[in-house]
């Protein structure tokens, strides 16, 4: 479903990687490793659409992603380094909110629920700038809860949580994977997630 | 589409009511620029109603100006750009959103305000009216002109200042017809004219305006 093919990222003057191939389909789980400053987060923004490969393609269902735009927009699910969580409003607020733009329905009921999953019952009416930087990761993370878009490209989603939140973002993912769909992840931890076929590529 | 819209706005208006010290504080600079002039060229009505147009007009520009910078760049520093950019919408449509949000939270206060300052300079009541409503009109294509240069200085070290010599020099259109339309209520001729244009520049402003913006975002996203 996502291909891959000789891919080349160049920063400046400098090449980060070539000729990097890889394939995943349905239920598959693509692990990038490599050190700092390899280019993981480079190769995941290339695979979202936000920035171009300097050279080679990538092809979503057989039709290069550059084409399909918004149709491929719409299996997307990408989470970043930054939180994109709004610090003025609450964790229900910036729930919903991101939910909207994204053009999902999700309704007050299913988002309490997801903060309730994600350990944050009791915080949903609290300004986001008063959370720590874990809590302000889990409103981030709670968008996975329901979120069913096929394809989830995250970027060190592990980062500034607990061991036990760690444990329910894997399970997440590994749902995610069981029900047939397809994620990205990058990561410096090894966190084991219940999934039929894990690829690894490491970049450096 | 218009449900993006309304949530692109709700979503805005809600963030600048939070945080209103910076809607208040350009509603200031607004107030004590346009009344400094009175105190300052004295207490002259001929020279004062001469003067008016084109001091409320010019204030309500750099006004406007202040709070181009923070269009974009909050949602740059906490990645919901990426996240807008990434919707399965045109980028464009949200930034149409963006752009009425901001209109809404600076052009139309400065709109309400100008009448009420436009006493100090003796306007008469014909006069208040059309500066009301040349604002009205006028406002909109200085939020959507203005979110070009927001976007293209979007990440620039010290975009502050390029984003006013970036941005001003498209202004020049705006102000003349704006000001030039009070200025031929003042002088009792009609300002009809000079509205038609600025509503034209409002329309290309808000509706064409947004569509180089989201360009822009998305080279400074890459």
């Amino acid at each position: 479903m996502l291909e891959a093919s000789n891919i080349e990222c160049v920063r400046g003057e400098r090449t980060l990687f070539s000729h990097v191939d890889f394939r995943l389909d349905g239920g598959e789980l693509l692990d990038l490793q490599g050190g700092n400053g390899s280019g993981k987060t480079s190769l995941l923004r290339m695979i979202c659409g936000l920035s171009a490969p300097a050279n080679g393609e990538i092809r979503w269902r057989g039709e290069l992603i550059g084409k399909l735009g918004e149709d491929y927009r719409r299996e997307l699910c990408f989470l970043g380094h930054h939180n994109a969580i709004k610090e003025e409003l609450t964790p229900l607020e910036n729930l919903l909110a991101s939910a909207k733009l994204a053009d999902e329905i999700l309704d007050a009921g299913e988002a309490l629920d997801a903060l309730e999953i994600v350990g944050l019952a009791g915080r949903e009416d609290l300004a986001c700038r008063y959370l720590s930087q874990g809590q302000k990761r889990r409103v981030a993370l709670a968008r996975l809860v329901n979120e069913r878009r096929a394809l989830w490209l995250l970027d060190e989603p592990y980062v500034a949580l607990d061991a036990a939140a760690v444990e329910l973002i894997a399970g997440l993912i590994g749902a995610h994977l069981q029900r047939g769909g397809l994620a990205v992840l990058t990561t410096h931890q090894t966190v084991n997630i219940v999934a039929g076929s894990v690829r690894q590529l490491r970049l450096n | 589409m218009l449900n993006l819209i309304r949530a692109i706005i709700s979503r805005d208006l809600r963030l600048a009511l939070r945080r209103r010290a910076d809607l208040v504080s350009a509603l200031f600079f607004f107030i004590i620029v346009v009344s400094l002039f009175p105190l300052g060229v004295g207490p002259e009505p001929e020279l004062l109603r001469k003067l008016a147009p084109g001091v409320l007009w010019v204030a309500a520009l750099l006004a406007t100006l202040l709070s181009l910078p923070r269009l974009f760049a909050d949602d740059h520093r906490d990645g919901t750009l990426e996240q807008l950019a990434l919707a399965p919408q045109p980028l464009g449509l949200i930034v149409l959103g963006k752009v009425l949000a901001h209109w809404l939270v600076s052009g139309l206060p400065l709109t309400l305000l100008a009448p009420v300052l436009g006493i100090q300079f003796d306007l008469s009541g014909e006069a208040l009216w059309v500066l009301a409503f040349s604002l009205l009109i006028g406002t909109p294509a200085l939020s959507g002109i203005g979110a070009i240069g927001a976007a293209l200085t979007l990440g620039v070290r010290g975009g502050g200042v390029l984003l006013s010599l970036l941005v001003l020099p498209l202004y020049i259109p705006v102000l003349i017809f704006g000001a030039g339309a009070v200025d031929a209520a003042v002088i009792g001729l009609g300002a009809q004219a000079h509205l038609s244009l600025l509503g034209a520049m409002m329309l290309g402003g808000v509706f064409f305006a947004p569509w180089p913006t989201a360009a822009a975002l998305r080279i400074a996203l890459e």
